[in-house]
């Protein structure tokens, strides 16, 4: 057990790593005083190498490409499709189904049934029953695994997307991207190991989408995502300020690298050495940012594929993104889509929102695909709960019982469905997920037990799966 | 030096200068470095440092932090724990304030403010949010933080089960969760997302306001005073628009010798000459009033309707809204049958509502002595000013020498509208020359008209004294005196607007009901309902024996927490003030004093230091003051490996701490040294840069932040908007908490986008121009002596030749590079709203930007040791 998840027991490692000693980056910096343009290739940057080390299972997937459908999309015009709700259009919703149950804006309101507003298909080999709105998602069935039994605690927005992203409604837990570097150490030196992207979309109100939600909560913060952005600068301040250009940005660094090796040097400080490499890392951080957003290497079929001309802010474009800095080793690359909160008009709303998304999603998974990465990259795709069978307006309210989710390469079977909800899609009623599932199946892939990473905070230990017991779906372990 | 710098930093945040670092290092009497202590103990910034400490803690931020995360005015609760440390408020009373300002017995609006302790928490304004559900949530984290910030205890975890180590329970928890179900609150504050009301608030003057509004009263009086001085001239031209504005040099009024009415109306004759209609109202009715006069040359008459209580509306008339219609007005003089010929009829006000229905447009004066000319129905009316005096006046066409004979006033009131008649009126007569206007009189308010009226003479005091005020307010000779006070007076008003700010406070109403929650969930309502109490295992609250009957409340909490037998909280306290002082609490897990909670190596200390708390009456200046003194504090930082092989995180003490600075204390220490920094103390929240964009994640409403101008953008980070979503990136880079919730400890990580702020951030280098040009400016010209003012300034030390040399060769290339590339040297020193100064050269500015920029980057700048 871990005594404190901060920056002791992470600086301790450091400092192993580091093997400081009069022989190390001391002498390094004496030796280079006089000419700090040396530095550069001498600078030993620590690499954090996780506390589950080496992991507890072979690890199936390297990568996580987190598809995070926000608002809430309805499963019943995705990927749950209910003949039964198409006959019961307009009737009544049973009231032995919502009596007493948790309900967000139809509090009070008459509860009537709302028929599936597009037809589904079948797909593939495997035959999987997907919406008509998702034809390219769709001829990609037999790679994927949905997940028809998905059960979450929230039913509004902001707590529900906390507990999707770090097991728990209150703030202050940390994402999955930063248990994931806790656990599993540096993916890459060059760039964040947790990466975050968003786009709004045209239709419905984009959902509020707080910074908690990639926090690292009490794990050092270094374990934060960070949020590439597709207007302004890229990375916050990963950009010379005017009148520095990158000679003078790097003349810079060597400067204050010199002068923090002769402090470290006098004081024999482990903290200089890795605000050292830290500077280190901002540079190389700073360098490689303008060559993973530039796309222009691009083959032009590859982005009509994606169906985007770059890193222009939208779905598609953070798609090709995420593909990016998949192959640079980015290990958790989240992509928002804000645009799922379809309280009215659900079939002008999930025609236009899935229209954004279907091509790019089709277009990453087989692009991974093609370049085999597919099988050791998880692909999730999905929100922090569903919709309900019955009508607000014309549009469906927050539902928590049921929902679906689709998950895809790394380490899952492809072509299956898993879990069932009742005939009306309000229940989730056949081997049942909750969210704490999906994270524990998540980081069992990923190599980890999710028992045993574990942190102590206010008494207690933390986890990303929380308390109550966690189930792997084994099931669906390719 | 390290020292001084040390307590420099731990005390008030900011690093000391290098003149103050002289004198201490100068001072060689015995208590040299005792007198540091007290003046850093005794300097404002002392309570903003510690009000960094104390806001993690209480999660205090700027706003609501769910969904929209809307902001919330409550910046006030942030002064007045900066003023509350100041002032050394005892912490028992510090306590009190916060949990129960509200209750305290005439709590004055300060305690009120700090009874906003208890809105802190965040809330949410978004649709479909189910009321109790976020009681809940809000009950719980109330929980959370009272318990974490007073009594180092994870009670958080019972919310859903029984404690795993410690012996709290549920039903400890959601009693202690009761003691909050009296604050006045909403699950949703629906709509808050578009009105910013988030629940009970008041609006509190800054307390600097009353001294801030001292010379702007000291001012308006003295010109009052002008105002108020009688001159000889001013007397004069008073007497002049006197005479100019009321008739009543010529209006005589007329003591009526009798006066009658038809249909059984009766007409009582009042003291002040008016008459005064009672009795039967009649739809139509003609009034017929007789006087005498010895005025020599009458040439007008008047006729005024005034208001009395005992009318419908106030009256002046009888008719349901107060109005009157006169058709006709009559004269007859002595024994003539013909009536005097009128002309000219004006009033002072002609009522236009429904004028098109009269041949006249409106209902004009002249109708009433036009002899019915356009049908007898017409005549003059006032609406809509009822319950106010107006009057009618007519010309005669030729004086009449009155001469004590009888003048009969016949007033019609014919309109076909029933119930049109007057209800009180009266008459008079001038001899003043033609033309008469009742119109003069217009746009003189009512009370003046009123006094004008009267007869100079018979003129109350109060009445003189009101129509000479009047004058001064009008005198064309005192404009100027009363366009200053006007102005002044508005200066008043934007002052007031501008040092009032409206912060969320506790209002206790009947409290909810509280039980406990099986497992948490806030539907499952079969668990018991529980009553304020403390948890079951500790010494319960003690109250007055009158009070027993009565639930338990938020006060009886405080003093239990603050209790001299309650050894707990000034434990949990102390610890935090060593971690302050150490980098580290003597028991490290500050948030834990359970059983999952760190053994001290040192438990005496802490036992003695809490103990002196308690017996000093809770005086935090002086416990800091006895930590900071002791030997222990003044230990080196120095280690080395083998001190840190044997004891990696310096449990024993065998040295002082060495750590990061907190975020805050970055920023402040580089606008320090820089001589940006703006050393006011409170206030609204500021908006230093932060990168366009930076809230496109934010809805309801979209927001786009705009940075302030001026001194806000310098001010002490401790008065940064708290975007609990969104806070300040750079902050956020240094470990700054979202405060969502109560943070105990923060983190202190040492990453690359730390690194990328101290590089890239514009403030950073926009104070390192500002240096620059402190350094051009003040230190003599050549580059060693320049050199070692940068250091002296930023590390309060002479460089060494090594580093000297770094800094020389820098020094070279970019102004070489400069030289060759003025534009990018003009861009730099452009960075920032500080105005570019003009007399420096802006190669060499740019080029010791870019030297101070390094100072400011390097590890030792930021860190106490």
């Amino acid at each position: 057990m871990l005594q404190h998840p901060d920056h002791e027991t992470m600086r301790a490692t450091r400092r192993s790593f580091l093997g400081r000693s009069t022989a190390g980056i001391g002498a390094i910096a004496l030796g280079s005083l006089l000419r700090p343009d040396s530095l550069l290739g001498d600078v030993v940057v620590p690499k954090w190498h996780g506390v589950i080390n080496p992991p507890h299972f072979k690890p199936r997937a390297k990568r996580i490409i987190h598809l995070y459908m926000a608002g809430g999309p309805s499963h019943l015009e995705t990927f749950d499709y209910k003949p039964k709700l198409a006959e019961m259009n307009g009737k009544p919703m049973p009231e032995s189904l919502t009596k007493g149950k948790q309900i967000a804006q139809l509090q009070g309101k008459k509860l009537v049934c709302l028929a599936p507003q597009w037809p589904f298909q079948q797909y593939g080999e495997s035959g999987l029953n997907i919406s008509s709105k998702f034809p390219l998602i769709g001829s990609l069935a037999d790679k994927l695994c949905l997940i028809r039994s998905m059960k979450t605690e929230q039913i509004n927005h902001d707590p529900a997307h906390t507990l999707f992203n770090t097991g728990n409604a209150n703030p202050g837990r940390p994402a999955i991207g930063s248990w994931l570097t806790y656990g599993l150490g540096d993916s890459t030196q060059n760039l964040p190991n947790f990466v975050v992207l968003s786009s709004i979309g045209r239709g419905g109100q984009a959902q509020p989408i707080a910074s908690r939600q990639w926090s690292s909560g009490f794990l050092p913060s270094r374990l934060q995502g960070v949020e590439f952005r597709s207007r302004g600068e890229p990375v916050l301040y990963a950009t010379n300020p005017p009148g520095i250009n990158d000679s003078r940005q790097r003349e810079a660094i060597n400067a204050v690298q010199a002068l923090n090796k002769i402090h470290d040097e006098l004081f024999d400080d482990p903290e200089a050495a890795t605000r050292i490499a830290q500077y280190e890392l901002a540079y190389r951080m700073q360098a490689s940012v303008p060559g993973l957003m530039d796309v222009s290497d691009e083959p032009q079929h590859v982005l009509e594929k994606y169906g985007t001309k770059g890193a222009d802010g939208t779905f598609a474009g953070n798609c090709l993104l995420a593909r990016r800095m998949a192959e640079r080793d980015v290990r958790f690359i989240q992509v928002y889509h804000r645009g799922w909160d379809h309280h009215g008009n659900i079939k002008k709303s999930i025609e236009t929102t899935a229209g954004e998304v279907d091509r790019a999603t089709h277009a990453l998974i087989s692009d991974l695909a093609e370049r085999g990465m597919l099988e050791d990259t998880l692909i999730m795709f999905g929100g922090e709960f569903g919709r309900t069978p019955m009508a607000q307006g014309s549009g469906r309210d927050h539902h928590i019982a049921g929902y679906s989710y689709m998950l895809a390469g790394g380490g899952v079977k492809g072509g299956v469905s898993y879990g069932e909800t009742d005939e009306f899609g309000y229940n989730s009623v056949k081997d049942i997920v909750h969210i704490r599932d999906l994270h524990a199946t998540i980081l069992q892939l990923m190599g980890i037990d999710h028992e045993r990473l574990s942190v102590k905070f206010q008494g207690l230990d933390m986890r990303l799966t929380g308390v109550e017991a966690a189930r792997v779906i084994k099931e669906i372990l390719a | 030096m390290t020292l001084i710098r040390r307590l420099s930093f731990d005390i008030i945040g900011l690093p000391p200068s290098p003149q103050e670092v002289q004198a201490f290092v100068e001072d060689k009497s015995p208590n040299a470095y005792e007198k540091v202590v007290d003046r850093l103990l005794n300097s404002k910034h002392y309570g903003e440092r510690m009000a960094m400490f104390w806001l993690d803690l209480v999660r205090f931020a700027d706003t609501v932090g769910y969904h929209g995360d809307q902001n919330v005015s409550i910046s006030p609760f942030r002064d007045y724990v900066i003023n509350s440390f100041n002032d050394n408020m005892q912490f028992d009373q510090f306590t009190r304030e916060q949990l129960a300002g509200d209750l305290l017995p005439n709590s004055s609006p300060r305690q009120k403010v700090a009874s906003g302790y208890n809105r802190l928490g965040m809330m949410s304004a978004e649709g479909g949010v189910q009321p109790k559900e976020y009681l809940a949530k809000y009950a719980a984290e109330r929980v959370r933080n009272v318990s974490l910030v007073w009594m180092g205890a994870t009670m958080g975890c019972c919310e859903c089960h029984d404690h795993k180590y410690d012996p709290y329970t549920m039903v400890d928890f959601y009693s202690m969760a009761s003691f909050f179900a009296d604050i006045q609150e909403k699950g949703i504050y629906a709509g808050a997302h578009a009105s910013g009301k988030w629940g009970s608030s008041i609006n509190y003057p800054d307390p600097e306001l009353p001294t801030l509004l001292k010379p702007i009263d000291d001012q308006i009086t003295q010109l009052q005073a002008v105002l108020n001085l009688s001159t000889p001239a001013l007397d004069e031209a008073q007497r002049i628009w006197e005479t100019n504005n009321s008739e009543q040099v010529g209006w005589r009024v007329l003591a009526p010798l009798q006066a009658t009415a038809e249909h059984g109306t009766k007409l009582t004759i009042q003291t002040d000459k008016s008459i005064l209609a009672s009795a039967a109202a009649a739809p139509q009715n003609v009034y017929t009033v007789t006087a005498k006069t010895d005025l020599k040359s009458i040439t007008g008459f008047r006729l005024e309707a005034l208001p009395d209580k005992s009318l419908p509306k106030g009256g002046p008339g009888r008719a349901g809204n107060g109005n009157f219609v006169v058709s006709e007005l009559r004269v007859f003089f002595g024994e003539k049958a013909d009536a005097i010929a009128l002309q000219n009829a004006t009033a002072t006000v002609e009522q236009t509502l429904a004028g098109n229905a009269t041949p006249y447009g409106k209902w004009s004066a002249a109708s009433a002595i036009d002899n019915d000319a356009k049908g007898s129905s017409w005549g003059w009316a006032i609406l809509p000013e009822a319950n106010k005096p107006n009057q009618m006046v007519v010309e005669t066409k030729e004086s009449i020498d009155g001469n004590n004979s009888v003048l009969k006033f016949v007033i019609e009131q014919n309109h076909t509208n029933s119930g049109h008649t007057l209800g009180k009126f009266r008459l008079a007569v001038t001899s003043a020359a033609q033309p008469l206007s009742a119109k003069k009189t217009q746009g003189l308010p009512e009370n003046i008209r009123t006094i004008l009226a009267v007869d100079g003479p018979s003129r109350t005091d109060k009445q003189k004294s009101d129509l000479t005020a009047h004058y001064r307010s009008i005198a064309p000779s005192l404009a100027e005196t009363r366009k200053k006070i006007a102005a002044l007076n508005q200066q008043k008003v934007q002052l007031t607007k501008e040092h009032t700010r409206s912060t969320l406070v506790t209002v206790a109403v009947k409290p909810r009901a509280m039980r406990v929650l099986p497992r948490g969930n806030w539907m499952d309502d079969s668990g018991p309902e529980v009553t304020p109490t403390v948890p079951h295992f500790l010494r319960q609250v003690e109250r007055a024996q009158a009070d027993k009957a009565s639930r338990a409340n938020r006060l009886d909490l405080a003093n239990w927490l603050m209790s001299k037998d309650n050894p707990l909280t000034a434990r949990v306290f102390v610890n935090r003030l060593w971690k302050l002082y150490f980098g580290r609490g003597l028991v490290s897990s500050l948030d834990d004093f359970g059983k999952q909670g760190t053994q001290s190596a040192h438990p005496e200390i802490l036992d003695e230091l809490a103990s002196d708390f308690i017996d000093s009456e809770w005086d935090v200046k002086q416990t800091i003051k006895t930590i900071v003194t002791s030997s222990t504090y003044k230990q080196s930082s120095q280690s080395d490996e083998a001190s840190r092989t044997r004891d990696p995180f310096n449990d024993l003490l065998a040295r002082q701490g060495r750590f990061r600075q907190d975020a805050e204390m970055i920023r402040d220490s580089v606008l320090s040294v820089s001589g940006l920094l703006v050393r006011k103390i409170g206030g609204r929240s500021v908006r230093p840069y932060q990168p366009a964009g930076y809230y496109a994640h934010l809805n309801f409403p979209k927001r786009t932040y705009q940075h302030d101008k001026g001194e806000n953008l310098w001010r002490r980070t401790v008065y940064t908007h708290w975007q609990r979503q969104f806070l300040h990136p750079s902050l956020r880079a240094f470990d700054a908490p979202s405060r969502e919730e109560c943070t105990v400890e923060r983190a202190r990580s040492n990453t690359p986008l730390a690194a990328l702020v101290m590089l890239n951030d514009p403030i950073y280098v926009e104070a390192s121009r500002a240096f620059a040009e402190r350094t051009l400016n003040e230190a003599p010209k050549e580059m060693g002596p320049r050199i070692s003012f940068v250091f002296q300034r930023a590390l309060l030390r002479e460089p060494s030749v090594d580093e000297t040399k770094i800094v020389s060769q820098l020094l070279v290339k970019y102004e070489k590079d400069f030289r060759e590339d003025p534009v990018a040297a003009k861009k730099l020193i452009d960075i920032g709203e500080r105005p570019t100064p003009e007399n420096l050269d802006a190669v060499e500015l740019a080029t010791w930007t870019g030297i101070c920029r390094i100072l400011f980057n390097t590890h030792e700048f930021i860190t106490r040791n």
